[in-house]
C-alpha cells in the first residue's frame, strides 16, 4: 500500500490534462468557470442530480466526471445530497410518471437561482420511452431546462462541457 | 410409493412431459400446458431443489419459468387464467409474491390468495390500469399524489422504534427507490423497499415493434447491463426464429458480456470501498473501470457497447488492428494493477472491520429465493448461466465459478474480484481464438406463425431472462424481461436486519440491485 500511495503522491496524475485550445474545449472552458462562476456564486457550482426514470446509463456517465481522470471537482463542479444546497438540478430519464412529483418537490426545494440540465436522449426527447403511458416524455414538459446535454448516455467529456459551457453562458 | 413420491423423484421435464401439453411454437426451452393442480404443485416444490427463475403473464395466461439445479432442467409452465385469477405461488413461496403483484399491476390477473395484495408498479399515476391488458377498461385518474404518503407500509412497533424514510430521490447519484426503516436506536428491525418509481412500460413499448427495434428498448431497460439485455433478448428473438448466429458474432457478444462485467465489478468494488469511507481505493478503481470504458468504446464505439448485440448477430465488428492492441494494452495494465489493489482490499483492517460480518445473507434463502450473480454465489448457490444453462460460446469456454460461503459484504466483494480475474482470462482467451466470418445471420421477417423464444444470459449482476413471443407478420406480440434484481431487492431487507442504519449503504452496494430492470 505504501509504495501505491508513494506513487500516488509522487507520479503523474491520472488526471488527464484538460485539452489546449482548437477542438480541445476543457482547458479554456475551465478558464471561464473561474471567471463567470466566480461572479456568480463564488467558485463553485454545485450540483444535485436526479434520476427520473433513467435506465441508468446517464448515472454511470455522470459518475465517470467524477472519477480521478475527469476529476469535476477541479472546476469546481460539485454533487451535492440535499437539493436544498444547489445551484444546478442535473436531471436524467424519460419522466416516469411515478417521479415527476418527487422531481417537481426536488425542483420546489431547491433555491433560486438555480438552473435545471437535461442530460441525456431521455431528458432531451424522451427517446425510446416517448408515447409511454408510464412516461411524461421529457424534462421540459415538467420544469424550465436551461441547458440540453443529448447522448444516449453522453459521454462524459460532453457532459463536462456542458456543465462548464453553463457557467460560461 | 404414493404418486407424490413417485414425481419427486422424476426429472422435471419428465414430470411435465407426463402432466401437461408441450406446446409446439416455444423454442429456447421447453413449455407446457398445465393444470391448477400442477401449477399448485410445482408452486409448493419451489425452494426445495426447483429454483422459480420468472413469474409473468400475457393476456390469457400466466407463465413461470422453472430451473432443476440437480438435472439443469430448464422449462416453462403455463396455466390459463380463468375468471380473471390463478392460485397465488407467492402464497407457497414468497420470492413469487412482488411478481404477482407485478402482474396483477400489468393485467389485473388476480393472483388467488397472495398474501400481499398491495400495488407494486402501479403508484396510481398512469392514465390507465392494467396497462399491458388490452381486455380491460383503461382509464384510471392519474392522479398525481407522494405515493410515499399513501402506501401503505407494514407497520412496526415496540418501545423507541422510529422510523427512517429514505428516498426516492436518493443522496448520490444513483437510481430512484424509497426505503422504509424501522430502527430502535442504532439497529435496524426493519427494512421495507418500495419500487417502481423507474417504471417505464418497457414491455408494452416493444409491442407491435419489429425484434430489431423492440432490442433498440431492451437495451435500455437497465444501462448498466445493456450487454446482457441485449445478449438475451437478441437470443430469444433467434431461438424463436430458429436462427444460428456466426460463431464470429457469438465470440464478439461474449467479449462484450466480459468487458461489461468487468466495468462493473471494478467499478463496484471501489464504491463499495467507498461507502466505508475508503476514498483511495474508489479512486483506484474508478480508474480502472473508466480504462474500461475507454478500450470498450474504441472497439465498438460506445462506452457501454450499447445497441451492440442486434438480433441476428452483433452490429460492430472489432477492428482486427486498432481493436486486439487496444485490449492488449488492457488487460497488461489491469494485470499490473489489479492485484496491488485486492492486497490493500485485504490487508487494511479499517476496511474489513467494516465489509465482514457485514450484512450475511444466509445460504437458505439465497438458495430458497434462487438468488443469481454474487449475491448467491457468495452465499453458496452455484449458479451461473455461462455454466448451468450454457450458451454459446460459452459452451467452449471454460468458465471457472467461485463460490464461497459466508454470505457476507467480504464474499460478495471477493466473489466479484475472482469474476474480475476470470472475465480478464477470458477476454484473453477469446481474443486469441477470435474464429473469422460473417457478422449476423439473415432474420425471416414473415413467418406465417406464432414463435416464442426463450434465453437466459448471465450478466454481471446476474442471470437475466428474455421471452417473446413473435407474431405471424414477425412482430413482437409479447416480450417479457427479468432482471435478476427480482430475487435479490427482498433479500437486502432479510440481509440489513440486525444491522445499524450506518452499515446499509455497505450492504447495498454490495447487493447493488437494480432500479429500472427490475422496474422495467
Ligand atoms: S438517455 Fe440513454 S443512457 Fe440515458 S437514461 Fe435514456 S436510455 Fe439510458
Amino acid at each position: 500500500m505504501k509504495s501505491l500511495m508513494l506513487q500516488s503522491i509522487f507520479g503523474p496524475p491520472a488526471t488527464e490534462k484538460a485539452p489546449a485550445p482548437s477542438g480541445q474545449a476543457l482547458e479554456e472552458l475551465a478558464r471561464n468557470v473561474d471567471k463567470s462562476a466566480r461572479r456568480l456564486l463564488g467558485r463553485s457550482l454545485s450540483i444535485r442530480e436526479v434520476d427520473a426514470g433513467s435506465c441508468n446509463g446517464c448515472e454511470l456517465e455522470i459518475h465517470a466526471i467524477g472519477n480521478a481522470i475527469y476529476d469535476a471537482s477541479r472546476f469546481g463542479l460539485h454533487f451535492s445530497a440535499s437539493p436544498r444546497h444547489v445551484d444546478v438540478l442535473l436531471v436524467t430519464g424519460p419522466v416516469s410518471r411515478n417521479m415527476k412529483v418527487a422531481l417537481e418537490r426536488t425542483w420546489a426545494a431547491t433555491p433560486g437561482p438555480k438552473w435545471v440540465v437535461a442530460a441525456g436522449d431521455c431528458a432531451c426527447n424522451g427517446c425510446v420511452f416517448a408515447g409511454s403511458y408510464a412516461c411524461v416524455g421529457r424534462v421540459s414538459d415538467v420544469l424550465p431546462v436551461d441547458l440540453h446535454i443529448p447522448g444516449c448516455p453522453p459521454r462524459p467529456k460532453d457532459l463536462l462541457c456542458g456543465l462548464l459551457a453553463l457557467l460560461a453562458a | 410409493m404414493s404418486t407424490e413420491q413417485t414425481r419427486q423423484k422424476q426429472g422435471l421435464i419428465q414430470l411435465l412431459r407426463a402432466n401437461g401439453q408441450e406446446q409446439r411454437a416455444q423454442r429456447g426451452a421447453p413449455r407446457f400446458r398445465i393444470d391448477a393442480a400442477m401449477w399448485e404443485e410445482l408452486g409448493g416444490r419451489l425452494g426445495k431443489g426447483l429454483d422459480l427463475m420468472g413469474l409473468w403473464a400475457d393476456a390469457q395466461d400466466v407463465h413461470m419459468a422453472l430451473f432443476a439445479p440437480d438435472e439443469k432442467d430448464f422449462a416453462i409452465v403455463s396455466l390459463a387464467v380463468e375468471d380473471g385469477a390463478f392460485p397465488s405461488i407467492g402464497a407457497r413461496h414468497p420470492a413469487a409474491i412482488r411478481l404477482e403483484r407485478a402482474i396483477q399491476d400489468l393485467y389485473g390477473h388476480g393472483a388467488r390468495g397472495l398474501p400481499d395484495g398491495r400495488p407494486w408498479l402501479d403508484h396510481g399515476a398512469w392514465p390507465i390500469r392494467h396497462p399491458l391488458n388490452e381486455k380491460a377498461d383503461a382509464a384510471q385518474s392519474g392522479e398525481e399524489k407522494d405515493e410515499t404518503q399513501d402506501y401503505a407500509f407494514l407497520p412496526v412497533e415496540g418501545e423507541g422504534v422510529h422510523e427512517i424514510p429514505v428516498g426516492p430521490v436518493h443522496a448520490g447519484i444513483i437510481e430512484p427507490g424509497h426505503f422504509r426503516f424501522s430502527c430502535a436506536g442504532e439497529t435496524v428491525v426493519r427494512l421495507e423497499e418500495r419500487l417502481g418509481y423507474t417504471h417505464k412500460g418497457v414491455e408494452r413499448l416493444m409491442q407491435g415493434k419489429p425484434p430489431a427495434e423492440a432490442a433498440r428498448i431492451a437495451a435500455r431497460t437497465c444501462g448498466d447491463s445493456t450487454v446482457a439485455y441485449s445478449f438475451a433478448f437478441a437470443r430469444a428473438c433467434e431461438a424463436a426464429l430458429e436462427v444460428e448466429v456466426p460463431p464470429r458474432a457469438a465470440w464478439l457478444r461474449a467479449l462484450m458480456a466480459e468487458l461489461e462485467r468487468l466495468a462493473n465489478h471494478l467499478g463496484d468494488t471501489g464504491a463499495i470501498c467507498n461507502d466505508a469511507a475508503f476514498a483511495f481505493l474508489h479512486a483506484h478503481f474508478g480508474v480502472l473501470r473508466e480504462d474500461v470504458l475507454r478500450a470498450a468504446d474504441t472497439c465498438f464505439g460506445h462506452r457501454l457497447m450499447m445497441d451492440c448485440i442486434v438480433p441476428g448477430g452483433v452490429a460492430r465488428d472489432l477492428d482486427a488492428e486498432k481493436g486486439a492492441h487496444v485490449l492488449q494494452l488492457l488487460l497488461d495494465s489491469l494485470d499490473e494493477r489489479l492485484e496491488k489493489l485486492v492486497e490493500i482490499y485485504d490487508t487494511t483492517a479499517s476496511l474489513q472491520d467494516r465489509v465482514r460480518n457485514t450484512g450475511r445473507l444466509s445460504p437458505a434463502l439465497a438458495q430458497g429465493f434462487a438468488a443469481g450473480g454474487y449475491v448467491g454465489r457468495a452465499s453458496g448457490r452455484a449458479f451461473d448461466a455461462r455454466l448451468s444453462l450454457p450458451y454459446p460460446p460459452y459452451d467452449s469456454l471454460a468458465v471457472k465459478m467461485h463460490v464461497m460461503h459466508k454470505g457476507d459484504v467480504n464474499a460478495r466483494v471477493w466473489v466479484r474480484i475472482h469474476e474480475i480475474r476470470e472475465s480478464i482470462g477470458l477476454v484473453r482467451t477469446i481474443m486469441h481464438n477470435m474464429p473469422q466470418g460473417d457478422l449476423t445471420a439473415e432474420l425471416p421477417g414473415n413467418t406465417a406463425q406464432v414463435r416464442e423464444g426463450v434465453a437466459v444470459v448471465e450478466g454481471f449482476r446476474g442471470d437475466v431472462l428474455a421471452w417473446l413471443r413473435l407474431d405471424e407478420e414477425g412482430l413482437v406480440a409479447r416480450c417479457h424481461l427479468r432482471d435478476p434484481s427480482w430475487f435479490q431487492w427482498p433479500l437486502l431487507e432479510a440481509v440489513i436486519y440486525g444491522n445499524i442504519v450506518a452499515d446499509f449503504p455497505l450492504c447495498n452496494k454490495s447487493f447493488n440491485c437494480s432500479y429500472s430492470g427490475h422496474d422495467l
